[in-house]
């Protein structure tokens, strides 16, 4: 089954974007896009970098560390930023995260 | 149909902006980022609103294997993002997997959009490994007895149920399609909970659009003004209760609206499809409207030719082609008129003002009439096929 739905982000989580949203480069706009059932999304260079990192393994806050290291940035400023953006996908019905299995 | 894709580069103050048309007429058009492919017009079930026009293709007609995965290679290069497989009924076409696949191939975002009652599990499972996407499927009310005799096909809602769980067994993304009337309106509850049951994520509530079969249906179909009110205020009570579980699209009839709808975004704009014979259409009823000569993809233009080109998608695109009220509008560049197929449907004349505006000198005499028909007693379809159409007959089979 696909992951779960109604997500909560939070340093923590795990996020991945679901097999029917698809990051991909637009060749002919020359721009990022997310293709999503009757939906385009044009993500900005922050959202696309963020969503790169976002392969499910990684934490919302690994993807922080990297970025903050990347950018020699405020971690806690792009922590709030990051759980926003992935907050709102995450709304929009465009992410899904990868939870432990619960025996 | 579901709503039309927005087309041009976005207003980037949002990290996720949605892609939006923000151009001025003057700019050239670009490529539209979704198109639609109507691959077939065969289809088992008998919809008395179908969007299909009324003159069908025939299958004789349709476009081969080869010319289909031609289309495809083509909307890639020229940079369609995403093809929507619809109909009539896409399943009902031999070579669906082998399309789909070909679609994933050239880097397409493929959608079905489908009824549903033809496909068995095995074949489901093909799709998803040929690469599709997302699943839509029709559903025509949320029980049997109802949803059956509006498709005209005896055991269709079992089996879409079925499918529907199927669906998500694959772990493929899943729509409910939902046309909403007069005679199915008091189901909606039910019919988001349906949704919520099967694990959609998405749903359309689709009130029916009146052209073509729906038009001649107009009569048992028409919901009420307090039918409307209260559909309305279901889907935002839901939008806001389901928030992250399932989003819902929401389409009204546009004759109960003061101002006409942006039908297709405008005309030629940021919308084209593709008939089962090949026609590039500026929308899926534009061959209602006569005197246009739409071109196909068998003709020796490309796709880009005819779309930037062909007479068809230029005569009602922008504001020139306007006359009066809607010609010195302030919403001339708002809603472009409304719809052109409507315009003619019910005018004869698809450069009149579409009469859903306020402002045409008809409005009033169609809201009344709508009005009269959702009041009335005619609840009998008038169900699509390639005969021209069959009555339901008196005890409803």
């Amino acid at each position: 089954m696909a992951g779960p739905r109604n997500i909560s982000v939070s340093e923590a989580s795990r996020p991945v974007l679901p097999r029917h949203a698809k990051l991909k480069y637009d060749e002919t706009r020359k721009v990022w896009v997310i293709l999503a059932p009757e939906r385009v999304l044009a993500p900005d260079e922050i959202a696309v970098e963020v969503l790169q990192l976002c392969n499910g393994q990684r934490s919302v806050g690994d993807v922080s560390d990297q970025l903050a290291a990347k950018y020699a940035a405020p971690r806690e400023a792009i922590l709030a930023d990051v759980i926003v953006m992935l907050q709102d996908l995450a709304d929009k019905g465009f992410l899904t995260e990868i939870r432990e299995k619960t025996p | 149909m579901s709503d039309v894709l927005p087309i041009i580069p976005p207003d980037t103050s949002d990290s996720l902006a949605v892609l939006e048309k923000s151009r001025s007429t003057a700019e050239t058009f670009g490529i539209p980022l979704a198109v639609l492919l109507e691959i077939t017009h065969r289809c088992p079930l008998q919809c008395p609103y179908c969007s299909n026009p009324v003159e069908l293709d025939r299958s004789g007609k349709e476009l081969t294997t080869d010319e289909w995965k031609k289309v495809l290679s083509e909307l890639a290069e020229i940079g369609v993002l995403q093809v929507h497989f619809s109909g009539g009924e896409p399943t009902a076409r031999k070579d669906l997997v082998e399309l789909v696949k070909h679609a994933s191939d050239v880097g397409l975002y493929t959608n079905l959009i489908t009824s549903a009652v033809l496909l068995t599990r095995e074949r489901l499972g093909e799709l998803a490994d040929a690469g599709l996407c997302h699943v839509q499927i029709s559903f025509q009310g949320v029980e049997e007895g109802l949803a059956d005799r509006v498709a005209g096909y005896k055991n269709g809602h079992r089996k879409k149920l079925e499918v529907a769980k199927w669906t998500r067994e694959l772990d493929l993304p899943l729509t409910v399609n939902a046309v909403m009337h007069r005679q199915n309106l008091h189901q909606l509850p039910d019919i988001i909970q349906m949704s919520v049951d099967l694990d959609a994520d998405r749903l359309e509530v689709a009130n029916v659009q009146y052209y073509g079969w729906a038009l001649r249906n107009r009569a048992a179909l028409m919901p009420t003004v307090a039918q409307l009110d209260e559909c309305t205020r279901l889907v935002e009570e839901a939008r806001d209760r389901l928030k992250g579980t399932l989003a819902i699209d929401y389409v009204v009839p546009d004759y109960y609206a003061l101002r006409p709808k942006k039908c297709m975004g405008g005309w030629g704009r940021q919308f084209f499809n593709i008939s089962p014979a090949g026609k590039v259409l500026p929308c899926h009823a534009a061959e209602s409207i006569t005197g246009l000569d739409f071109l196909s993809v068998r003709s020796n233009h490309s796709i880009a030719w005819i779309w930037q080109n062909s007479d068809a998608f230029n005569r009602y695109r922008g504001t020139g082609w306007m006359k009066e009220p809607c010609k010195s509008c302030e919403f001339r560049e708002i809603d472009f008129g409304g719809c052109r197929c409507q315009a003619f449907a019910l005018t004869g004349d698809a450069a009149n003002t579409d009469p859903a505006c306020a402002l045409s000198p008809l409005h009033e005499t169609i809201f009344k009439q709508a009005e009269r028909e959702a009041e009335g007693e005619t609840n009998r379809f008038l169900y699509r096929n390639f005969a021209g159409g069959t009555l339901e007959s008196e005890n409803g089979a």
